[in-house]
């Protein structure tokens, strides 16, 4: 965990995403399934909007997936993310199909490129809250 | 039975100021809204339907007291900056269906003057989706940005063709006394100023002004009567566009929903619009926008916006008040798209005139592009 104060929104977590930020917390990236009709989908949410099927079940996923697209963040008057600039913002395309936002790190923002294959890395902000975030693979 | 053709926009007015901070919003709304009616040759007393945005959860209730009207009909939508385009539907729709008679819709704000970060501050709502966003710092640009860098991945877009688009809305502007920019630039230009939010430099970002706008709206038919020539609603359609289940493709945007539908509502083709105004908060914004209406194939926007298409002149005008990019952006821009249409189909332009315009395309948008965002298009004509 950072020694500094923790400036960035927090996600809210609640009922429908318990279980997400669960496992996150114990280095484990999950997206749901449904029972009914196996779709897929991440953000969690309690109903399918695929067949409204409320039996849901949890899939871990690889970890692994590719940059869909990205921008290199130079200005963001926000706390937090004003002390950090440039950063990369990302939605990744996980191996199990859904794109999710995220940040690239663990690399210099220049080398970033759409279609660089990256991996998770797990970021714990808070006692409650861990963050996945994404590096380039090897 | 539809309504399209039967409900006219018969005022319009756009507040010329770029900095007040010697006036409130309600102000800003109040005297749009004078200007409106006056250019309509009604009065307040004529008004029985409100429409507004950006006034907070029930400031519409509170812009009617500042105002004294006492509406049977409101609609504060909020979408975003296309909501504005949105409520001349819904207008057209109330009027039709005799639910008012006489729709004022104003627009006021002061993001200058109180120095509010429009597109690079926080902004964290901590609706669902937000939750699983807010935490990584996604800034507005940065939502447009990464459309922008999907597009030059899968195209082959260029930097170049995206400043194009903002030189030309700023030679437009050039054209526009009340413009906040008039002073002409250049690809290099725009390709020197720093980067925002990569692909996207200052120049590519629409700028920050005060400043608001009012319309009035009415049956065709009692327009006719009124002080200017009416302009009247031939088509439109609303989208939204949003990741859904985590699937979503970033350069299908809600146009391409909205767009062939309000063609096809107005019984229109693209060969028949003579002039767009289309929300240009982002270079990028301007050419996934006339992709997705279907004016060029997905991937030729960059062509499409260069050699003088869009410019006045061109085969295309866009944006001929110099757009968000260089006349003014008080933070959510749709109202000017349907003001600035009107002027132009009425012949009011002087220089900035779009020979023998018949007929406009307006497409606001609303909201983060590679996001949640909303499209709203819009088919004017003469009537």
């Amino acid at each position: 965990m950072s020694e500094k104060p923790y400036k960035k929104p927090l996600p809210r977590i609640d009922e429908e995403s318990r279980g997400f930020w669960e496992a996150l917390q114990r280095h484990e990236l999950y997206v749901q399934r449904c029972r009914s009709c196996s779709t897929t989908r991440f953000y969690p949410r309690a109903v399918c909007t695929e067949c409204m099927s409320s039996e849901v079940e949890w899939v871990r996923c690889s970890g692994r997936g590719t940059v869909y697209s990205f921008t290199v963040t130079h200005q963001n008057q926000a706390p937090g993310f004003r002390e950090e600039l440039p950063y990369v913002l990302a939605i990744v395309e996980l191996a199990e199909g859904p794109r999710v936002m995220t940040n690239v790190v663990g690399c210099s923002p220049d080398a970033v490129t759409v279609g660089m294959a990256v991996e998770v890395v797990f970021e714990d902000v808070t006692a409650e809250v861990t963050l996945a975030k994404f590096r380039p693979v090897g | 039975m539809s309504i399209w053709g039967k409900v006219a926009v018969a005022g319009v007015y756009e507040h010329p100021t770029r900095y007040a901070p010697d006036k409130t919003q309600y102000q800003i709304h109040a005297e749009s809204a004078r200007g409106a009616l006056e250019d309509a040759g009604l009065t307040l007393k004529d008004v029985d339907g409100l429409f507004t945005s950006g006034v907070g959860p029930i400031g519409i209730l509170s812009l009617a007291q500042h105002l004294t009207l006492r509406p049977c009909y409101m609609d504060s939508q909020a979408i975003g900056g296309s909501s504005f385009v949105s409520h001349c539907l819904h207008a057209a729709a109330a009027i039709d269906a005799g639910l008012c008679s006489v729709a004022l819709v104003t627009y006021g704000s002061l993001a200058s003057s109180e120095r509010f970060a429009v597109g690079t501050g926080g902004g964290f709502l901590g609706d669902p989706p937000d939750n699983f966003e807010g935490p990584f710092g996604p800034t507005i640009v940065g939502s447009y940005a990464m459309v922008a860098q999907r597009h030059m991945h899968e195209y082959g877009t260029t930097s170049e063709q995206l400043a194009e688009i903002a030189v030309t809305m700023r030679r437009h502007a050039g054209m526009n006394p009340q413009a906040k920019y008039r002073d002409p630039i250049t690809v290099e230009d725009v390709l020197a100023s720093r980067i925002i939010s990569s692909p996207l430099h200052l120049l590519d970002c629409c700028i920050i002004s005060d400043g608001g706008g009012a319309l009035v709206l009415t049956s065709a038919a009692r327009a006719r009567d009124l002080r200017k020539p009416p302009v009247v609603i031939l088509g439109g359609a609303e989208a939204v566009q949003h990741h859904g289940i985590g699937r979503r493709d970033l350069l299908d945007i809600a146009a391409r929903q909205s767009g062939p539908l309000a063609f096809q509502r107005a019984g229109l083709k693209h060969a028949d619009v003579d002039m767009c105004m289309v929300y240009d908060s982002y270079t990028i914004t301007v050419l996934a926008t006339l992709e997705a209406l279907g004016f060029c194939k997905p991937g030729e926007g960059g062509a499409f916006c260069s050699a003088g298409r869009i410019g006045l002149g061109g085969a295309l005008p866009l944006n001929t008040d110099g757009g968000g990019l260089s006349s003014n952006h008080p933070g959510m821009r749709g109202i000017f798209l349907v003001i600035e249409a009107t002027k132009q189909l009425r012949g009011e332009k002087g220089a900035a005139q779009v020979k023998n315009a018949e007929i406009a395309l307006c497409h606001g948008t609303g909201g983060m592009l590679g996001q949640r965002h909303s499209g709203v298009t819009l088919l004017l004509g003469r009537a």
